[in-house]
């Protein structure tokens, strides 16, 4: 019931009385080794964005259509597709942007493909596990000391990083990662950079062993197109070329002065 | 969920798009982007040059006027001015992506990306400067 109340009030903004062609990329495993394209006619409405028109789709012109998608506000990182060749959240890509069309919608690129729309990020999640996102202490204090207080200039130095929904924009626009499949990639390096500027961390040492490696920073040759295509202006093209600096400058403390290695 | 028996059959059965060779003409940025990367080849070589002089020089007079008379040649003019072309691009978007790189903080507030691209700028127009008057008056 909940669910047809919030279809019903979706499909009640104003209707233009004009069509758009979603071409969408169809993949059943059970019946094609390759993927075809689909051509679905939508209505256009106003204020209805991509995710709003393959809603529609599925509610009323093919059931078998699979996708990911959530929140519907940019904040849950589930509806990541290419929308005509970007990446793209489909929750905050208008339609009427992308008028007359034909739009295109394919999953987002440089990951496999389960099914449609749907893709496997396994990899990622593996990745992201690696670097050890969260903060690490030498020693924990005891809980009667109470908590480990921040400044807003070092909540600053790493809030930006922060803001990342894990929602793998930034790997489909990377052809780095799309040519060398192990690498670490922009979100997990942009999320060891949290961590690693925050004040109450110590656990860049342990990250350093992942991150200060071929597979890692060292791989990215600085395309900066991550940083375009976040939605939440994380900039990870930033974060990697800051940790190559820093990387670089510890390298040649410790040659210079080897006695000072922590 | 995993009581659905149709799933575990087909999944593995995932689709890989193969990456194709020339990815890079889909996309203007990705186009730019092996552009930039190509550039690399010119200072590469440009810098190959000045090692031949310097080597030319350390041979004598004769040597050198020989290596300056090849210098100016029809080729080697057009080559030079081919590699200032890619070269200046070089420098120009490496410059633009120096914020990128480097975040200075003065007085708790982030020095923005413009200054910083900008002081690069300055410098290379300065340097620039200060070698022609040296190349000029000398």
């Amino acid at each position: 019931m909940a669910v047809e109340s919030l279809a019903g009030n979706v499909s009640e903004t104003p209707a233009t009385g004009q069509t758009v062609t979603l071409e969408v990329f169809r993949y059943r495993p059970e019946e094609e080794t390759e993927p075809v394209y689909q051509a679905y006619e939508v209505p256009v409405h106003k204020d209805w964005v991509v995710l709003d028109a393959l809603n529609h789709i599925k509610d009323h012109l093919d059931g078998t259509l699979s996708y990911r998608w959530s929140c519907r506000m940019g904040v849950c990182g589930s509806c990541g597709m290419m929308v005509n060749g970007d990446a793209r959240l489909t929750c905050a890509t208008f339609v009427e942007s992308l008028l007359p069309g034909p739009i295109r919608v394919e999953p987002l690129e440089n990951f496999p493909v389960v099914r449609d729309l749907v893709i496997e990020m396994t990899d990622f999640m593996e990745k992201l596990e690696s670097v050890k996102p969260w903060i690490i202490r030498d020693e924990e204090k005891p809980l009667e000391d109470g908590e480990y207080l921040q400044t807003p200039a070092q909540l600053a130095d790493f809030e930006q990083f922060s803001m990342c929904i894990n929602c793998l924009l930034c790997y489909a626009a990377c052809p780095v990662y799309g040519l060398e499949p192990g690498f670490t990639g922009p979100a997990v390096i942009a999320l060891a950079q949290r961590y690693n500027l925050d004040s109450r961390d110590q656990g860049a040492g342990e990250r350093n062993a992942v991150l200060d490696t071929d597979e890692g920073i060292w791989q990215c040759t600085l395309v900066g197109e991550c940083s375009e295509v976040c939605p939440k202006d994380v900039d990870p093209a930033a974060a990697i070329q800051r940790y190559k600096v820093s990387s670089t400058l510890q390298w040649y403390r410790n040659l210079l002065m080897p006695w000072s290695s922590k | 969920m995993s009581a659905n028996p149709q799933h575990t059959p087909y999944h593995p059965r995932w689709y890989r798009a193969p990456m194709p060779i020339f990815w890079w003409v889909r996309r203007w940025i990705h186009a730019r982007f092996i552009l930039r990367e190509l550039t690399s080849i010119f200072v590469a070589g440009y810098a190959l040059v000045y090692l031949l002089q310097l080597r030319a020089l350390g041979m004598g007079p004769e040597a050198y006027g020989r290596f300056l008379e090849l210098l100016q040649s029809p080729l080697s003019i057009s080559l030079h001015g081919i590699s200032l072309v890619f070269v200046m691009y070089h420098s120009i978007t490496w410059f633009n992506l120096a914020p990128r790189a480097l975040s200075l903080r003065l007085g708790g507030r982030r020095v923005p990306d413009k200054v910083i691209a900008g002081l690069n700028f300055a410098a290379w127009a300065g340097m620039s400067a200060a070698l022609l008057w040296v190349t000029l008056t000398g």
